[in-house]
């Protein structure tokens, strides 16, 4: 990998994202690596490495929950499901990322208007 | 899955966690193999994807949570390993710590014990102590005063806030069961026990019925009388004793160990059955008065309320009670003047405990800048600095607990001896137990020191981890050695604290066993006698009971000349009362006091005290006579100055004879009544003699119960004292001798707390001696075993085996010499302390210091000499190579 994921993804941005990959359904580890690839492919690297530490502290959280299931593949993986308070977290993380955008947006359109 | 399950099933998380990234690894190379790869390939890439599998795994284990107590478990286990790889050091760090930290235990059980602990009863809190309180009495004189008879069945009757019980100190003469013996006797209102709420442990308390005068004749006994006699009654309750010729029923057993002000009492009677006259008056306040609040009432209430009823009394009865009142405290154990001592032998063992942790943090120290390579290379494989301080002190804990541990079974094989070898009597010894107030103080102390010694050795290898690993084999220690250089100094400081007080409590001990006692001690036997009880009733028959005592003790063999005395040197007792050279009198609290003693005219022979002027009693001083005193040499010069005393008159207006002037007749030398130690600091040191027969007949009774018998002998002492006994048993055969003791037992006793104190200090000092010396062998040994190289260089350029050995010495002796200074500092201050604390402390003398610091700094070199001799040793050519 060789790249530190920390200077990818700025700090928390990655627990958001994992939440809001499991609310869509009871997903394994792997799913989500593959899901966050997809969707950020080109915008943010998302380290695999730091996805397995990222699941286990969520779940100790009491964010996730965990149980084992088979796959489609007949394999048998641990699938993730959000509680009812990741649920709560993840609305009230994305309601302040929201704003956190939206405020760092707005700042960058007055340094814009600043410099002419 | 809670904390608890995470932390206890391990292996099934492991598991779980490993089928988790097989997963994930094998989705990816199937995914990777759909799309074409080579599965070979597939693999590789799937694992470069992921990252390390171990360092995933390890960051999963981190979010676990209980990551800190399994380090913990880690640490601790690698930290017994490593003691045990280090055995030397393990033994000299724990018996160090052993030792401080026992000793501190011990000190702390017994300060628990007497000063801490409170009073053995249910609700202590709720349990006050009422006193008198006039403006003439001298609490510091003579204590908190004590209460009237009638005056407290008044208070009792009246109090609304208080439950009241009283108790008087009495002795009398069991005749019954067994043979005759002085018993400890408390005579008390009935609800005592209640009061204290402390049930018997058989029987009954006192009824209301029996507590009058003329009311049938009952008695509680002590568990430990009890037991002392069960076998001779058949059936305790019910069954009788004969206490002063009259037959008491025993109703009830006092719990075992009950103690009441501190004395277990072998009897207990109702109070009001005592026909004493000194009861019925307002005058006399011979009663310990205790109470309890009742429900819901305060402390402040209750002294509201008894200073009102004060008031009411001296209304009423306004020539015993204007201007007397109460006051109300709450009950505390009176443990004296112990107090003082054991805090200042707590401070003392504080200090070696002190040491000891220096030393410990010195020799962990050393230890950790040899490790400092191992350290510095942890941190480079990826530790973080925190988690290495954490292992440290981790390590230093462990050592603290074990040591700790260690410490508590020292102290409790230590605790029972230190006890027993307490001179005299300690207070509330019973209550001195290893409870877990002590087990919380001793772990306290223990955690606390292995912080204290661990902190520093932790924190030290951290500040320059580059320069250590690039500096190859050797460590640079320039930082160290300054830290190293303070443990030394700090344990010779406190080493030179405890010396120079040892010296001090020598030097004390020294001065005051060569005082003169004012009497001759050798060969003089002290007893108290009861007298027969039928004796006692008519005071022509007890007069000629004590003439019979002489009479009869005189003709023991080996008995040279014996005495009545009331009060004896040595503090056995004192009556103190003001006096004055005219009658022309100024208030009773401002007159000057002396000690009263009452002597029969052969007291001055058997004491042996010399008499300066005049003459001293004979047999023609009696009731009838001329009522005559000899005062001693203190009070001819207070009172007379450089007159002669002989033929003047003395007023002593409390002394309750008819008429109190009296006629002085010759003056003697002073005895040193208070010991040894306290008489030139005591305040009344002023001595008046008076003759036993010229007693008033209404003193006799009390003064009988008050008189002891001084016997000077040809033989040993004690030699004479089982045909004495048996000689003096009287007519009845109820005649007890008791508390028999030897003059110079008395003497000895005296001299018994100081004698203790440099016992103590002398074996804290010694200890903090070999302790210093241990600690500053093992930094020099340290530092110059770091300087070796530097030593070979020094060689090899021309330095003779003498500069060498002087370089190390002059190190050594840099650190000896502020050590010392800042010891001196100290003991001064100690000095200080002691002398405000100990009995006829001498002030600090500089011959202390001219003894101890030598002492030390000898051996503090001597310590140092063998690294020292070691190092001039060293060859050049070994010493360049070890690199």
């Amino acid at each position: 990998m060789g790249l530190n994921p920390k200077s990818d993804l700025p700090q928390g941005t990655l627990d958001l994202l994992i939440l809001k990959v499991v609310a869509l359904g009871p997903v394994h580890g792997y799913a989500i690596a593959q899901r966050l690839e997809l969707v950020s492919k080109h915008v943010v690297q998302v380290p695999q490495g730091s996805l397995y530490p990222a699941l286990h502290r969520l779940e100790n959280r009491g964010l996730l929950s965990a149980d084992r299931k088979e796959t489609e593949t007949g394999r048998e993986a641990k699938f993730y499901r959000l509680t009812a308070k990741g649920r709560g977290q993840l609305e009230t993380e994305a309601a302040s990322w929201e704003r956190l955008t939206e405020a760092v947006g707005l700042i960058l359109k007055l340094s814009e208007g600043g410099a002419e | 899955m809670n904390w608890w399950q995470r932390l206890t099933r391990r292996n099934e998380m492991e598991a779980k966690l490993e089928k988790e990234m097989r997963f994930h690894l094998e989705q990816h190379a199937d995914d990777l193999v759909a799309r074409g790869v080579e599965p070979g390939e597939a693999r590789r890439r799937a694992r470069m994807a992921l990252g390390g599998p171990e360092q995933v795994k390890e960051e999963c284990r981190d979010a676990r949570g209980t990551r800190w107590v399994e380090d913990f478990w880690q640490d601790l286990r690698f930290a017994l390993r490593a003691l045990r790889q280090e055995p030397g050091f393990a033994v000299v760090a724990l018996l160090t710590l052993a030792l401080g930290v026992g000793a501190t235990t011990v000190m702390f059980t017994v300060v628990n014990g007497v000063l801490l602990k409170p009073l053995p009863y249910p609700e202590p809190g709720r349990l006050v102590a009422i006193h008198g309180k006039t403006a003439e009495w001298n609490v510091e004189l003579f204590g908190e005063a004590n209460v009237a008879y009638p005056d407290f069945l008044d208070c009792a009757r009246t109090s609304q806030s208080l439950e009241m019980a009283a108790a008087l100190f009495s002795g009398g003469t069991v005749s019954e069961p067994g043979q005759p013996e002085y018993v400890d006797l408390r005579e008390i209102s009935p609800d005592l026990f209640s009061v204290l709420q402390v049930p018997l442990l058989h029987g009954r308390g006192f009824l209301p019925e029996e507590d009058k005068i003329g009311g049938a004749p009952v008695a509680i006994l002590g568990y430990s009388f009890w037991k002392r006699h069960s076998d001779g009654m058949a059936d305790s309750l019910g069954s009788s004793i004969t206490l002063d010729g009259k037959r008491y029923t025993v109703v009830g057993i006092a719990p075992e160990g009950f103690r009441l002000y501190g004395q277990e009492a072998d009897v207990y009677s109702p109070l009001r059955q005592d026909t004493a006259r000194f009861l019925q008056n307002r005058e006399a306040h011979p009663l310990h008065v205790l109470a309890r609040l009742r429900p819901g009432r305060t402390l402040g209430e209750a002294q509201a309320e008894l200073v009102l009823i004060g008031r009411q009394l001296a209304e009423e009865y306004k020539d015993t009670n204007a201007g007397r009142t109460f006051t109300v405290n709450l009950l505390r154990p009176d443990v004296g003047e112990v107090r003082s001592i054991l805090w200042l032998l707590l401070g003392a063992v504080g200090l070696v405990l002190l040491i000891a942790c220096a030393n410990v943090a010195s020799l962990l120290l050393a230890r950790a800048v040899s490790r400092e390579r191992e350290l510095a290379m942890r941190v480079a494989l990826g530790a973080t600095r925190w988690r290495l301080v954490r292992q440290c002190l981790t390590e230093s804990a462990v050592l603290g607990i074990c040591g700790g541990a260690l410490g508590v079974l020292l102290a409790g094989v230590g605790i029972g001896p230190f006890i027993a070898f307490w001179p005299g009597e300690l207070p509330r010894a019973e209550e001195v137990q290893l409870d877990w107030h002590v087990l919380l103080f001793a772990a306290g102390i223990s955690i606390l020191s292995g912080l204290l010694f661990g902190v520093a050795p932790a924190l030290a290898p951290f500040k320059d981890l580059e320069r250590t690993l690039r500096a190859g084999m050797r460590g640079i220690a320039g930082g160290s050695r300054r830290l190293h250089g303070v443990f030394v100094i700090s344990e010779i400081a406190l080493a030179i604290i405890l010396l120079v007080s040892a010296g001090m409590l020598g030097r004390t001990l020294l001065l005051l066993s060569a005082r003169d006692p004012g009497v001759d001690i050798r060969n003089v036997l002290v007893a108290r006698v009861a007298l027969s009880p039928a004796t006692l009733v008519d005071p022509a028959k007890t007069r000629a009971a004590w003439n019979d005592v002489l009479e009869r003790a005189r003709r023991v063999p080996g008995v040279q000349s014996i005495a009545t005395v009331d009060t004896f040197p040595m503090r056995e007792g004192d009556n103190e009362q003001g006096y004055w050279t005219s009658a022309d009198m100024p208030p009773p609290n401002k007159l000057p006091y002396a000690l009263l003693t009452s002597v029969s005219p052969d007291y001055l022979k058997v004491m042996g005290i010399p008499l300066r002027r005049g003459r001293f009693f004979d047999d023609h001083d009696e009731r009838t006579s001329t009522r005559v005193i000899v005062i001693d040499e203190v009070l001819a010069q207070n009172a007379f100055g450089s007159q002669d005393p002989v033929g003047k008159k003395l007023w002593i207006p409390e002394m309750g004879y008819d008429s109190n002037v009296f006629d002085i007749v010759g003056v003697v030398g002073h005895v040193r009544h208070w010991g040894l130690a306290g008489d030139d600091q005591a305040k009344i040191r002023a001595q008046i003699y008076y003759p036993f027969a010229q007693l008033p007949d209404s003193f006799l009774h009390r003064w009988s119960e008050l008189t002891s018998i001084a016997v000077r002998t040809e033989i040993a002492p004690l030699g004479v004292v089982e045909t004495l006994r048996n000689e003096l048993k009287g007519a009845a055969g109820d005649q007890v001798l008791y508390e028999v003791r030897t003059m110079e037992q008395l003497a000895r006793g005296s001299l018994a707390q100081q004698r203790f104190l440099l016992l103590l200090f002398g074996m804290f000092a010694g200890l903090a001696l070999v302790l210093a010396c241990i600690g500053i062998y093992g930094v020099l040994a340290y530092l110059t075993g770091q300087r070796v190289p530097e030593m070979g260089v020094r060689s090899a350029l021309g330095a003779s085996a003498g500069d060498v050995l002087w370089l190390v010495l002059r190190q050594s002796l840099e650190m000896i010499l502020i050590g010392v200074a800042l010891g001196a500092a100290g003991a001064l201050a100690a000095g200080r302390v002691l002398q405000r604390l100990v009995e006829g402390m001498q002030p600090t003398a500089a011959s202390s210091f001219a003894v101890m610091i030598p002492l030390l700094i000898g051996v503090a070199l001597l310590a140092s000499f063998v690294p020292a001799r070691r190092a001039s040793r060293v060859d050049p050519v070994i010493a360049l190579r070890q690199d």
